[in-house]
């Protein structure tokens, strides 16, 4: 009897299992896989294996793109990418937990010092993957866009300007109709690479304003409404009349964004703008041979620049252990920096693709990696 | 071949209950070691924050300045939960076990255990959705007709993320959870006790007063710790409905932040000593739950009278 | 004659001082229209009336009873009311949750979000999508697979160390310094926040395997560290309300204690067991932060626990919300995230009902 029952709840258990995983597949598209089998890729070679990386979250959509067209490509390799955030990426990186990482700052000394251990006497090298323009949102009736000098909008962030219709904005926009909506400052709670290029910017181009020193964390003196990740920021600023955040460019949809004071001009935010302001930023100094880290100039005056911009990097070993990963790294790392998958990202995210120029020197950096003797 | 058939069973029996008992306390003493090498690794890893240069943590002021306003902020937004996800919790369970027409309650009570089931990103994106929008009015008349009570004082925000709001998800949260674990007790009050009560012409109440009640106060009081369990360290909920800041008074502006939301929020980005100190947050919060559970087990051990297996 | 007359006033007495039935009605129906005077006064909403209404009618309904029948029927009727009053109140807001789900999932449960999974879907797929207005590629198919992997190795663990433990705690260890450590400890256990779980078991393994390791079985340690106190607490309470009689009388009978507890003991208390596992399934099943540091982050279907990465549904929801993989349109992401939240819903349930069945099997029949 009880053998029985104790066989029937079994039976009603696997029924529900079986009928529950019955079927389902991996194939999401519907399509068949281009160029499965005939691998070639930018090195050249078909690559196989598992790469993993794990990193900041700003590039997990690009990562997407990256993987999918790098796995058509090559049709034996998988990456996998966890986008635990960019300090859990380094930490796991230098722990020897992933092959690469996604950063959106580069390889501090000490960082660099503790990847020599993992990745053998040269190091680590940083590659900029994603270059990502951050927008100075607002949501402002009526208004679409704004003339905004760098000190204006460190004010205004720092709450010292309250309404839309205070005279330091209105100067710059003679032509808009600006209501005396007050302003509400919407700022990450969550510590981000936006928040501290942002905040970064602001340092530099508006030193006098902005006196503190760009952080991850928005700093305290000037805390006001927040919200959580970038979606959060702007779903809150869409829903507040008068609020103004900075978001990811590819994220703040319909609401209205800044034309930041470069120079003598304003410069709109687009793509092109924001590769213009990184290939004119000046690599670090003291840094490893092929180590790519840049210095961005927040304070250009580079015309068609736009300086508000998140550069995401790609950190690899220039050592690896074996043949097999040293092909599938330098096979991920081209793909990702090659016209293709900068133009997959920028189809997908929105993000501004390398110029022509910083692709061959990451391309030279790539080819650098090689088996460690 | 008699005394054999007689004999087995009795020795099975008895090395059947040495291994039995064997492994269950087995089971405990596994639970303690697990219980010991997580507190280990909590204080390995918080280790670095308590001797770094207090100027290095966050804030400048050593650790202890920094963690302060958030364990404060914890407390309140778990007794704001408590506070209105306790009685609420009890009454909804008596509500199930001794009030509903016997039909309904099962399914009063499915739909409750169920609740209990939503994860937590779904009460936290609900939160700031559908609750907080609607908590801004109120906030705000809050703000203008009682504005001179300290915790109601304005300027009342104006997206309604704040502790309040958040205390009250947590609560919706708990609730489910004080529920379903009340209720089975209450249903398991031995029916003498219960029909006793009544034949002496006790009403409704007073039997539920004088023999249900009793008899389950050490469960309700598990009940709530577990329920308080969670509303400590929940994270995604708060991380998401909350708009935290610094340490204010008020229940509805925005400020205020939990332990759990602070680790929630900064650890994808921290390294180093940063890391440390978000674990060394997680172990205060263990000291705190730590405390919390030796008061409840002060008001349990007055009534172990009733418990069935004394 | 007088037999008659006494039989009258017995009835009379019997009946005297109860409020006609129809007098809980007149009450409700004056709270009604007061509630409505008094909240047009201070600037009328239909929340303020309701909740001003139910106020005047809980405070009338109990003057009326005290005056009629007096102070403990009174009581009596309050209790009752605010017992009704906290259950509405309750179920508003779970009601509103509930209905927020149904109402952005239902339009994600598709052929193709049960039966694929994230493999190949990129931003710009979506993109397409949206323009085109073509349905939603993309499913959660390996989700549902590693949340039911990973829950199910995380129960395999924590239900036979709790129910043990709760064993021990009943039966064995009554009155021992040990129990009471236990039983503290445990509770302390509760409050561990779920993130350092996740990080205590992604430590251990990191020590044992080698730093980086992370599959579905990682997850589920990190669950049980979460899992465990809740099933020995719950279970705790149902053994410990097992009436000594049922104990005392199997013991008269000659039967052997352990056999007592798995043949008494336990199946009295299964129900409340059950009821108690699938809470601390429930409590768990949703958990995204130790999943995201110990099961990694995958788009494609893993069927071992043993290896590679997994995704559950908790950390594709939090990444469909957080990182959309479009950031341009994130409406099939979100679309996607509320779908996966209404399927973790409805796998809750249906476990909780296999969960009542075998229950139900077990259990010995009672009078409720």
């Amino acid at each position: 009897m009880k053998a029985l029952r104790i066989g029937r709840a079994a039976a009603v258990v696997s029924v529900a299992a079986l009928a529950l995983t019955a079927c389902g597949s991996d194939n999401a598209t519907g399509e068949t896989p281009a160029g499965s089998g005939a691998a070639s890729t930018a090195a050249g070679t078909a690559v196989s294996g598992t790469l993993t990386g794990i990193g900041a979250s700003s590039q997990n959509s690009a990562m997407e793109a990256w993987r999918t067209g790098f796995q058509n490509l090559n049709s034996d390799a998988m990456v996998q990418y966890s986008p635990d955030g960019s300090g859990a990426g380094r930490e796991a990186f230098l722990a020897g937990g992933a092959q690469f990482a996604g950063s959106d700052a580069y390889l501090d000394e000490d960082e660099m010092e503790q990847a020599m251990e993992v990745c053998g006497p040269d190091g680590a090298i940083d590659i900029p993957a994603y270059i990502s323009p951050i927008a100075i949102a607002f949501n402002l009736e009526g208004v679409e866009k704004m003339n905004l000098d760098a000190p204006t909008i460190a004010q205004i962030f720092k709450g010292e300007i309250t309404t839309w219709n205070d005279p330091a904005i209105a100067d710059q926009n003679p032509d808009a109709e600006l209501p005396d909506t007050p302003i509400t400052v919407v700022h990450r709670s969550d510590e981000s690479g936006t928040t501290e290029n942002f905040t970064e910017y602001l340092a530099a181009a508006a030193a006098e304003d902005w006196t503190d020193e760009a952080s991850g964390t928005w700093p305290e003196a000037y805390l006001s409404e927040n919200a959580k990740g970038t979606s959060g920021v702007v779903q809150t600023v869409t829903a507040t009349d008068g609020a103004i955040t900075y978001a990811d460019a590819s994220a703040v949809g319909e609401l209205g964004t800044v034309n930041v004071k470069v120079g003598e001009e304003y410069t709109e935010l687009s793509p092109e703008a924001a590769a213009r302001a990184v290939e004119v930023a000046t690599p670090v100094e003291d840094r490893p041979e092929m180590d790519m880290a840049l210095e961005l100039e927040r304070d250009t005056t580079e015309s068609g620049a736009y300086p508000v911009v998140l550069i995401s990097y790609h950190i690899y070993c220039t050592t690896y252990d074996s043949q097999e990963t040293v092909d599938l790294v330098k096979a991920f790392g081209s793909y990702v920096i090659s016209e293709e998958g900068q133009a997959e990202a920028e189809a997908s995210t929105g993000s501004a693709p390398l110029s022509e120029s910083l692709r061959e020197q990451a391309q030279m950096s790539i080819d650098s990696i090689e088996v460690a003797s | 071949m008699s005394s054999n058939l007689l004999k087995t069973p009795k020795d099975r029996g008895r090395a059947g209950d040495k291994i039995f008992s064997g492994v269950s306390l087995g089971a405990g003493i596994l639970i303690l070691v697990i219980l010991f090498s997580v507190a280990m690794f909590l204080v390995v890893q918080a280790s670095p924050v308590f001797t770094a240069d207090p100027e290095t943590v966050t804030g400048g002021e050593g650790f202890a300045a920094y963690i302060f306003p958030i364990v404060v902020g914890t407390v309140i937004a778990a007794a704001i939960a408590l506070l209105i996800a306790t009685p609420v919790g009890i009454l909804v369970a008596l509500f199930i076990s001794h009030y509903a027409p016997r039909r309904l309650a099962r399914i009063f009570g499915y739909v409750v255990d169920l609740l209990a089931a939503i994860p937590s990103v779904i009460y936290g994106a609900w939160g700031y959705l559908v609750l907080a929008p609607q908590m801004s009015t109120i906030f705000t008349w809050l703000a203008e007709n009682l504005g001179w009570i300290p915790i109601f004082a304005g300027p009342a925000s104006q997206t309604g993320k704040t502790i309040l709001t958040a205390g009250i998800v947590l609560a919706v949260m708990v609730i489910p959870i004080i529920t379903s674990l009340s209720r089975e007790i209450f249903l398991q009050t031995p029916n003498l006790h219960e029909e006793a009560a009544l034949a002496m012409g006790a009403t409704r109440w007073e039997m539920v007063r004088m023999a249900v009640l009793p008899f389950a106060r050490p469960g309700i009081v598990s009940a709530t710790m577990l329920g308080l369990g969670r509303a400590l360290g929940e994270t995604m909920a708060v991380a998401l409905v909350l708009s935290p800041g610094l340490l204010s008074a008020s229940l509805i502006s925005s400020g205020n932040q939990t332990i759990a939301a602070e680790i929630a929020l900064n650890f994808p980005e921290a390294f180093g000593l940063r890391l440390s100190e978000l674990i060394a947050a997680g172990l205060v919060l263990f000291v705190i739950t730590l405390i919390v559970n030796m008061i409840a087990r002060l008001i349990i051990s007055r009534s172990k009278e009733f418990s069935g297996a004394n | 004659m007088a037999v008659d007359q006494s039989i009258q006033r017995r009835q009379s007495q019997l009946t005297r001082g109860k409020l006609p039935s129809y007098a809980v009605w007149v009450v409700l129906a004056a709270a009604v229209i007061l509630g409505a005077a008094l909240s047009s006064l201070i600037g009328f909403s239909v929340a303020g009336w309701a909740v001003i209404s139910a106020i005047v009618f809980v405070i009338g309904a109990t003057l009326v009873t005290a005056v009629a029948e007096g102070g403990r029927k009174a009581t009596d009727r309050l209790v009752t009311y605010l017992v009704y009053g906290a259950f509405i109140l309750a179920l508003i807001p779970l009601i509103s949750v509930l209905w927020t789900v149904l109402e952005r999932g239902l339009p994600g449960l598709s052929y193709n979000f049960f039966f694929t999974s994230m493999n190949g879907i990129t931003g710009a797929i979506d993109n397409q999508t949206v323009e085109d207005g073509t349905p939603v590629l993309g499913g959660a198919y390996h989700a549902i697979i590693g949340t039911l992997q990973i829950t199910f190795w995380a129960t395999l663990i924590s239900v036979p160390i709790g129910l043990l433990t709760a064993v021990y705690l009943v039966e064995y260890g009554q009155g021992k310094s040990l129990t009471r450590a236990i039983t503290f400890f445990v509770d302390v256990m509760t409050g561990i926040p779920s993130i350092v779980a996740g990080l205590f078991a992604a430590a251990l393994f990191a020590l044992l395997f080698g730093p980086g390791t992370r599959m579905g079985f990682v997850a589920s340690v990190a669950l049980s560290v979460l899992m465990i106190p809740v099933v020995v607490r719950a279970t705790e309470e149902m053994l410990k309300i097992v009436p000594n009689e049922l104990r005392e009388a199997s013991y008269a009978l000659g039967v052997r204690k352990w056999r007592t507890i798995t043949r008494v003991v336990i199946p009295t208390a299964i129900s409340g067991i059950a009821s108690g596992v699938t809470l601390s399934i429930a409590r768990v099943i949703g958990e995204t932060a130790p999943i995201l540091v110990t099961a990694g982050f995958a788009t494609s279907i893993n069927w071992s626990a043993f290896s590679g990465w997994m995704s559950s549904l908790p950390t594709y929801i939090y990444y469909q919300i957080l990182t959309p993989t479009s950031p341009t349109s994130p409406d099939p992401s979100t679309q996607r995230a509320w779908a996966a939240a209404l399927l973790l819903i409805v796998m809750v349930m249906i476990l909780n009902l296999a969960a009542r069945f075998i229950a139900g099997l077990f259990a010995p029949k009672t009078s409720r």
